[in-house]
């Protein structure tokens, strides 16, 4: 298996010992490295998200989707970011003009922070400490901050009720978020993500836990939809009730920003689901099976990461383009009802599976 | 109904009832009016529960109102027409308000009065309807002046208002004007529309909200309020007919039929078999295209926007037969005075007859798509629920209607063309939710597709249009004519003093009860469910604000 | 310069004088080279990237709402991004007739959409008033209230027709001015001296 570690340890043993810079400064340049890296990614990936969810829901739809600027449309969302970039930013008379200028970018500092712990290959990892999947779930809930106060800010009635619902929805459905990743962590034995995916040597956690780890990933992926304020669950920015929801009032790059953090949290969402159920960067092993597992061996890590994250949002994609919206009472229902007593008798569950050994 | 009139005579010898071309016209003093309504309203046979429409008239000596109605009791769907003249006090006219009999009348009134003037005493609403609030003079008054510097197109914001003026009379007779709020100070009023995505147009409703819960809602109209009543009078009959394709632009062919027909009526011309077939089908393909359209739009308002992509397809398909005959997708402009422009397409038996072999399939997998997804039972069941008796009150028609158990088909009711001939079912659901209405325009597809079906091999040869007069004169006299589009009952009142140019020609479009229910069934839902029965509803705005 | 769209051959366009008149007044005033090279880049993303405001006031509408199904597809060129709020639109379709009350509304949509911001007016109706010019309730042409980009004529216009109108406006798009140069706040400040009775 391919190890980035090798990478990442030649470049600090260069700076610190080759060039014999201090070690605040070998600090200081990594992070400003990795700073730029992660810029990059997030840029390229959150493009390639757009494009890749209106070439879906076209094919969804009997259509074609972007086809015109680049081959296949491929520069289609690049022609979107220039334009955003140069587009008016419109002032508002009667806002709260710093809250309203802060909350797109806590919404894609959220995002951001969020890319710090997602393992994107072996030893291709910003920090792998030992609350790794704490962190990750504390970090993006700061999202809905920054949409109450978009909503809030703007001065504007349907930005309220879209903030509210947002806040609403992101309160409740954290919980399934949490409860399920804890199931997961229950199996793993440890909240660090190096370890979590180590775990998964043998086997995936949606195979070795069975059961549990396939109700889990359910909930999770149902919840997870729900998180990115994603249809069926798109209720703070319903654009048939509330026209954009919580960034009506939003133009130019900071609706830019709104735009991309959610296409990013898409991804997030899907890097979380593959990290805990499907072995993150983890090619497929099958416990016996030595020669199989040596050629998937040979598939390098990001790919194996990268294609699992784009399975995971193909099906919410797929979710938001075949449901229709669902009631906000309804909504809360769901998820306080329903997936929140599943859940806690599903980590029971896990707990008693766990304990009598029946993991596969 | 005989009975009633006899009763009626006996009840108000003041009252005077003609009855010419089987049409009953009973003529009372603005006095009298509304104890005659109470009177025709509680019938106990025939109660006249439904309030077809209130015609405005003008005629230059006098002002009045002539009120169609209709007893859902009566199996043969007469209609009974009162005139009322109004009485000039304290300088306006006025007529007594029959708002607390039909719920639907608050709005007529309102248009009558924003046409005419004509105060109704009693109408708890009294503010105009299209047009805006500061608009000098009354329109479809003859006198009217219509100096675009007296009402110039300004930039400058609508001045609103929360308040209206109410006329109250007393015992004594006196009327009092009294001034009456909208919307409490505490109230959080949303503003949903114009534009809005889920308005399906121009409409715009002040929304009381607490919370996510809907309190009040008060409906606007006239964002696209052309005055097409008033253009009609300047035009030769003819040259009206093109209107009827701009009102509900999905039932053009069939409101184009309604006025040809009316024409024809009131001209005396008969036309051939086959001119009418033609009609008839382009009638049951708009009415196709049109639930098609509205199954589209309808999921897309909910969320699911991948069902319009589906329903679309059909409606190409249907378009491209139209385009093929008509030589447009919309706006065909296709049915004239005597029959039809032009004779069908050469492919047109062969194209019809492809289309009806993939709605099958199709509508299969709408309900696969939709229908059956929990997530939309949730949605559309039980929610904004319209009684039978709500269903009248309201005059709410067409699938909407039918939706909440009332027959009111035109088609089955008051048989017109060849209808009477034809093998189809009445669609007619007890619910009353927009679960209910959403099926019944599902169902009414393969209705039409059976109507389409028999007739399809029989489009008897001859000729599409028979010989007319090039100036086209009708008698003197008044006709009322209501025929079905494809969202409800759709009204024709022709008042012709003998030229070339109807004196008034009063549409009464179904899309206009439609919207005016909505507050009615909306209180107490959530916003959500606003855009569910709104959706539901299915109206069209150009189609009520004319 | 020929000002063309992929798949479009430069001599099918139906005014090519105008768009070269356009182009001329580029040239005509000069431009630095890098500023020139950045402003055919930013021109090459704005006129790729035009998303509507969902705005239809009658029949017109319903063709817009065809142009985005299977058959017409405007999501190959990218415009299918219909927003509804109008800070995020780029170009409006006046699609249907604008009456006078209407007027303040459509007035207010049109002032709250960002700069680079541009108008079609789509259908008879809203070009001149159409069928309903003599009424007493109907603004007899839209380029009274807004500045026009690009006139759609039809009763309603096609789908083909609407494609060809939003194609002629990104080819107009292709010829502005970014950095130097009159802009369209500059323009628009013009309209109103010219339309006195908008401001």
């Amino acid at each position: 298996m391919q190890d980035f570690s090798v990478i990442t340890d030649w470049i600090h043993t260069f700076l610190l010992d080759t060039l014999g810079c201090p070690s605040w400064l070998t600090v200081t340049i990594e992070c400003l490295l990795i700073g730029v890296g992660l810029l990059l990614v997030y840029a390229v990936l959150a493009l390639f998200y757009i494009l890749y969810e209106r070439k879906i829901c076209a094919w969804f739809q009997c259509r074609l989707g972007p086809n015109r600027v680049g081959p296949w449309g491929l520069m289609q969302s690049i022609a979107d970011m220039f334009k955003i970039l140069i587009k008016e930013l419109i002032h508002l008379k009667n806002i709260d003009k710093f809250l309203f200028a802060l909350a797109p970018y806590l919404v894609i500092i959220a995002s951001m922070l969020a890319f710090a712990v997602l393992p994107w290959a072996n030893g291709l990892q910003v920090i792998d400490f030992n609350i790794g999947i704490f962190f990750l779930l504390a970090v993006s809930s700061i999202g809905v901050l920054g949409i109450l106060l978009a909503g809030w800010s703007s001065n504007n009635k349907f930005t309220l009720i879209g903030a509210l619902r947002s806040g609403s929805q992101m309160v409740s459905y954290e919980l399934s978020v949490g409860l399920s990743v804890l199931t997961m962590v229950c199996l793993a034995g440890s909240m660090s993500v190096g370890d979590i995916i180590a775990a998964q040597e043998r086997l995936w956690f949606i195979f070795s836990g069975h059961i549990p780890a396939i109700i889990a990933f359910i909930v999770f992926l149902i919840a997870g939809t729900a998180e990115t304020n994603r249809g069926p669950f798109d209720l703070p920015e319903a654009e048939s009730e509330l026209t954009a929801g919580y960034h009506t009032e939003y133009s130019g790059i900071h609706f830019g920003f709104f735009y991309l953090a959610e296409y990013l949290n898409l991804f997030i969402i899907s890097g979380v689901a593959s990290l805990m159920f499907l072995g993150g960067w983890m090619p497929l092993h099958i416990p016996g099976w030595e020669g199989f597992n040596d050629v998937m061996n040979v598939i390098p890590g990001l790919v194996w990461f990268l294609a699992k994250c784009f399975f995971i949002s193909f099906i919410i994609i797929w979710f938001k383009w075949t449901f229709p919206r669902i009631r906000i009472d309804q909504m809360l229902k769901l998820e306080w009802k329903y997936l929140l007593p599943i859940n806690l008798f599903n980590l029971v569950l896990m707990a008693i599976i766990i304990v009598n050994g029946w993991v596969l | 109904m005989a009975n009633l009139l006899e009763n009626i005579a006996k009840e108000f010898p003041t009252a005077t009832i003609e009855n010419a071309e089987g049409k009953t016209t009973i003529t009372v003093d603005d006095k009298e009016w509304h104890s005659l309504a109470v009177r025709l309203r509680n019938d106990s046979q025939t109660p006249m529960d439904y309030l077809v429409t209130i015609v405005g008239m003008d005629w230059s000596e006098s002002l009045g109102c002539i009120y169609e109605l209709m007893s859902s009791a009566d199996p043969e769907g007469k209609i009974l027409a009162v005139k009322v003249l109004a009485v000039e006090r304290d300088g306006k006219p006025m007529i007594h308000s029959v708002a607390d009999l039909w719920d639907i009348a608050v709005y007529y009134e309102r248009e009558v009065y924003d046409f005419f003037g004509i105060i109704f005493i009693g109408n708890p609403d009294m503010r105009r309807l299209f047009l805006s609030i500061d608009w000098k003079g009354y329109p479809l008054r003859k006198n009217y002046d219509d100096n675009p510097i007296l009402n110039p197109v300004s930039i400058e914001n609508e001045r609103q208002s929360d308040f209206t003026d109410v006329w109250m009379e007393d015992a004594n007779g006196n009327v009092s004007k009294t001034t009456r709020r909208i919307f409490q100070p505490e109230d959080f009023v949303v503003n949903i529309g114009p534009q809005h995505p889920a308005t399906h147009g121009v409409l715009r409703f002040r929304t009381a909200v607490n919370g996510e819960e809907i309190k009040k809602i008060d409906v606007y109209m006239g964002y696209i309020h052309r005055g097409i009543e008033k253009l009609c009078e300047d035009l030769t009959y003819p040259q009206t007919l093109h209107f009827m394709d701009r009102m509900d632009y999905f039932s053009a062919h069939n409101y184009h039929h309604a006025l040809c027909m009316l024409y024809e009526k009131a001209a005396g011309i008969e036309i051939s078999r086959r001119a009418q077939v033609i009609r008839v089908m382009m009638d049951e393909l708009s009415r196709i295209a049109s639930h098609c359209l509205f199954i589209g739009t309808y999921c897309m308002d909910l969320g699911a926007t991948t069902m319009l992509f589906y329903t679309l397809r059909v409606r190409e398909q249907i378009l491209d037969i139209m385009e093929k005959t008509c030589g447009a997708r919309m706006t065909f402009n296709y049915d004239c005075i005597g029959g039809v422009m032009q004779d069908l397409a050469p492919d047109f038996v062969e194209d019809v007859k492809a289309l009806l072999a993939v709605i099958p399939a199709n509508i299969k997998e709408y309900n696969k798509l939709f229908t059956g997804n929990i997530i939309t039972k949730n949605r559309l069941k039980n929610v904004g629920v319209l009684s039978n008796a709500d269903a009248k009150s309201w005059g709410v028609t067409g699938p909407s209607g039918r939706a909440s158990g009332w027959a009111c088909d035109m088609r089955k009711l008051r048989p017109y063309s060849i209808y009477s001939e034809l093998d189809f079912e009445e669609v007619i659901a007890e619910e009353g939710d927009s679960m209910a209405r959403f099926n019944v325009r599902m169902r009414e597809i393969e209705e039409s597709a059976k109507i389409l079906e028999q007739l399809v091999d029989n489009i008897p040869d001859g000729e599409y249009c028979v010989k007319v007069p090039k100036v086209l004169k009708l008698p003197k006299g008044s006709w009322f004519q209501l025929t079905e589009g494809c969202r409800g009952a759709f009204g024709l009142y022709l008042e012709s003093d003998g030229t070339t140019k109807p004196y008034r020609l009063k549409i009464a479009p179904p899309c206009l009860n439609l919207a005016a229910v909505v507050d009615h069934i909306t209180a107490g839902q959530k916003i959500a469910d606003l855009i569910t029965i709104g959706g539901s509803m299915d109206y069209i705005v150009p189609d009520m604000d004319r | 310069m020929e000002v063309t769209t992929k798949h479009m051959p430069y001599d099918a366009w139906q005014d090519n004088e105008y768009i070269e008149k356009l182009a001329q007044e580029l040239r005509d005033s000069g431009t630095n080279i890098i500023v020139g090279s950045l402003d055919k880049l930013i021109n090459w993303g704005r006129s790729n990237s035009i998303w509507p405001l969902t705005f239809a006031t009658s029949c017109c509408g319903i063709e817009f709402v065809s142009l985005g199904a299977a058959r017409f597809d405007m999501a190959r060129f990218g415009w299918e991004v219909a927003r509804s709020s109008p800070r995020q639109a780029d170009f409006m379709m006046v699609a249907g007739t604008i009456v006078n009350r209407m007027v303040p509304v459509f007035r207010r949509l049109y002032d709250q959409l960002a700069e680079p911001k541009y108008v079609i007016a789509c259908g008879s109706c809203a070009i001149s008033g159409g069928p309903f010019r003599k009424s007493y309730h109907v603004a007899k042409g839209i380029e009274d209230i807004v500045p026009v980009d690009v006139f759609v004529p039809g009763c309603p216009p096609r789908p083909e027709a609407m494609i060809y109108g939003i194609m002629q406006l990104s080819r107009k798009m292709k010829v502005e001015r970014f950095f130097g140069g009159v802009n369209r706040q500059e323009r628009r400040i013009k309209f109103y001296k010219e339309h006195p009775e908008c401001e």
